[in-house]
C-alpha cells in the first residue's frame, strides 16, 4: 500500500470544496453561541466548547444539561452523552480507514481532530471519484473549524442575528447537503439495497427510542447488508 | 477534587471531557479498523457504509420535518443528478424549502 499525499494544493482544494455549506454552518454557529449566552456560559466557555469539541449537535445538546457548579457524576453524564451524540464519526472514521490506512499515524491524529460531517461527505465523494490526496479533508476541516469558531461569538454576543432561519430552509442545510452526496455514490439499485435497510432500521429505531441512536443503527444495518451481499461489489 | 470539580474550573473541566469523548469518537473508527482483517465482506460493508450513514441520518430528520423537507430533498437531488455540483443542488433544495414554507405546505 503506499503512502497517500497530503498536499497544500489538496487542502486549498479542500477549503474551496466546503464553501457551499459554510453559510450553514455560520448560522448553525450562531444560533449555538446564542443558546449558550442565554445558557448563562462566558464567552470564553463558548469559544473553547466551539474550538475544542467542534461539533454542533453535542455541544447544542450539552447545554441542555448545562450548570455552574459541576461535580464527577454530571461531568460524566455530559461527556456520556456527547459520546452518544458523536458515535456516527466512529462509522465515518472506519469508511475513511482504508483511505488513511498507510499515511503516517501523527498525520492522522491531527487530521481526526478537523474530521466531521462535511469533511468526511466532501472527502467520501472525492475518493469515490478516485482521488487520494487527504489534504482534501483536512482543509475542508480547517476551513469549516475556523468558520464554526468566528460565527459563534456574532451569536453570543447578540443573541440571534438571523430572526427566523426556518423560514430559509437554514434548519436543513446539513440534511439536504447530505442527502445531495448521494448522487455521486450511487452505483445502481444493487449496491443500493444496503442503503434501504439502513433506512427502515433508522426509521424503526428513532421511533422505538429518543436520542440519536437511530443515525448508527441504521447505519450499522446497511453495512451489515453490504457484508452479507455477495453481489455487493460497487 | 470533588471541590476542585465545583469550583470555577467545573465548565472548562467539562469542556475538556466532552473534547475527549468527540476526539476518542473521531480517531475510533480509524484506530478499530487498522485492527479488523480487510476481508472481502468487511470490504462490502464498508463501502454499503457511507450511502448507509447518509440515509440513516437524513430519512428520519426529513420525515420528522414534514412535507416542506421532503421537497426541498427531492428538489436538491435531482439538481444534483442533472449538475453533478454541491452548491446549485444545496441552493435548489433550500428555495424548494422555502417555497414550501411560504405557501404553508
Amino acid at each position: 500500500m503506499s503512502r497517500p499525499p497530503f498536499t497544500l494544493a489538496g487542502s486549498l482544494e479542500g477549503a474551496r470544496l466546503v464553501l457551499p455549506v459554510l453559510p450553514g454552518v455560520c448560522v448553525f454557529a450562531t444560533a449555538f453561541g446564542a443558546a449558550a449566552a442565554q445558557k448563562g456560559m462566558t464567552v470564553w466557555q463558548a469559544l473553547s466548547m466551539s474550538a475544542f469539541v467542534y461539533a454542533g449537535a453535542s455541544q447544542m445538546v450539552a447545554l441542555e444539561l448545562w450548570r455552574e457548579t459541576w461535580s464527577p457524576s454530571t461531568i460524566l453524564t455530559v461527556m456520556a452523552v456527547t459520546a452518544t451524540v458523536n458515535a456516527r464519526m466512529v462509522l465515518m472514521g472506519a469508511a475513511m480507514q482504508p483511505w488513511m490506512a498507510a499515511a503516517p499515524p501523527a498525520q492522522n491524529a491531527l487530521n481526526l481532530f478537523f474530521f466531521t460531517d462535511a469533511n468526511w461527505l466532501i472527502g467520501t465523494r472525492y475518493r469515490a471519484e478516485g482521488g487520494s490526496d487527504l489534504g482534501i479533508l483536512f482543509g475542508a476541516g480547517v476551513a469549516l473549524w475556523v468558520v464554526w469558531i468566528l460565527a459563534t461569538l456574532p451569536g453570543f454576543l447578540t443573541g440571534a442575528l438571523i430572526a427566523d432561519p426556518r423560514r430559509y430552509g437554514i434548519d436543513l442545510v446539513m440534511p439536504i447537503f447530505f442527502s445531495a452526496m448521494l448522487v455521486p455514490l450511487w452505483k445502481g439499485f444493487g449496491p443500493a439495497l444496503p442503503w434501504a435497510v439502513a433506512g427502515t432500521v433508522a426509521l424503526a429505531v428513532e421511533a422505538a427510542i429518543p436520542g440519536y441512536l437511530f443515525i448508527v443503527a441504521g447505519a450499522l444495518a446497511g453495512a451489515l447488508t453490504g457484508a452479507l451481499l455477495k453481489d455487493g461489489d460497487g | 477534587m470533588g471541590e476542585f470539580i465545583a469550583g470555577p474550573a467545573g465548565p472548562y473541566l467539562a469542556i475538556a471531557a466532552m473534547a475527549a469523548a468527540t476526539y476518542a469518537c473521531r480517531a475510533a473508527g480509524v484506530v478499530l479498523m487498522s485492527r479488523v482483517r480487510l476481508t472481502a465482506s468487511v470490504q462490502r460493508a464498508l463501502r454499503a457504509l457511507p450511502g448507509s450513514i447518509v440515509v440513516a441520518t437524513v430519512l428520519p430528520i426529513a420525515l420528522k420535518a414534514g412535507a416542506p423537507a421532503l421537497v426541498g430533498l427531492v428538489a436538491a437531488l435531482v439538481t444534483m443528478s442533472l449538475t453533478r455540483h454541491e452548491l446549485p443542488a444545496l441552493l435548489a433544495g433550500l428555495a424548494a424549502v422555502s417555497l414550501a414554507r411560504a405557501a404553508g405546505i
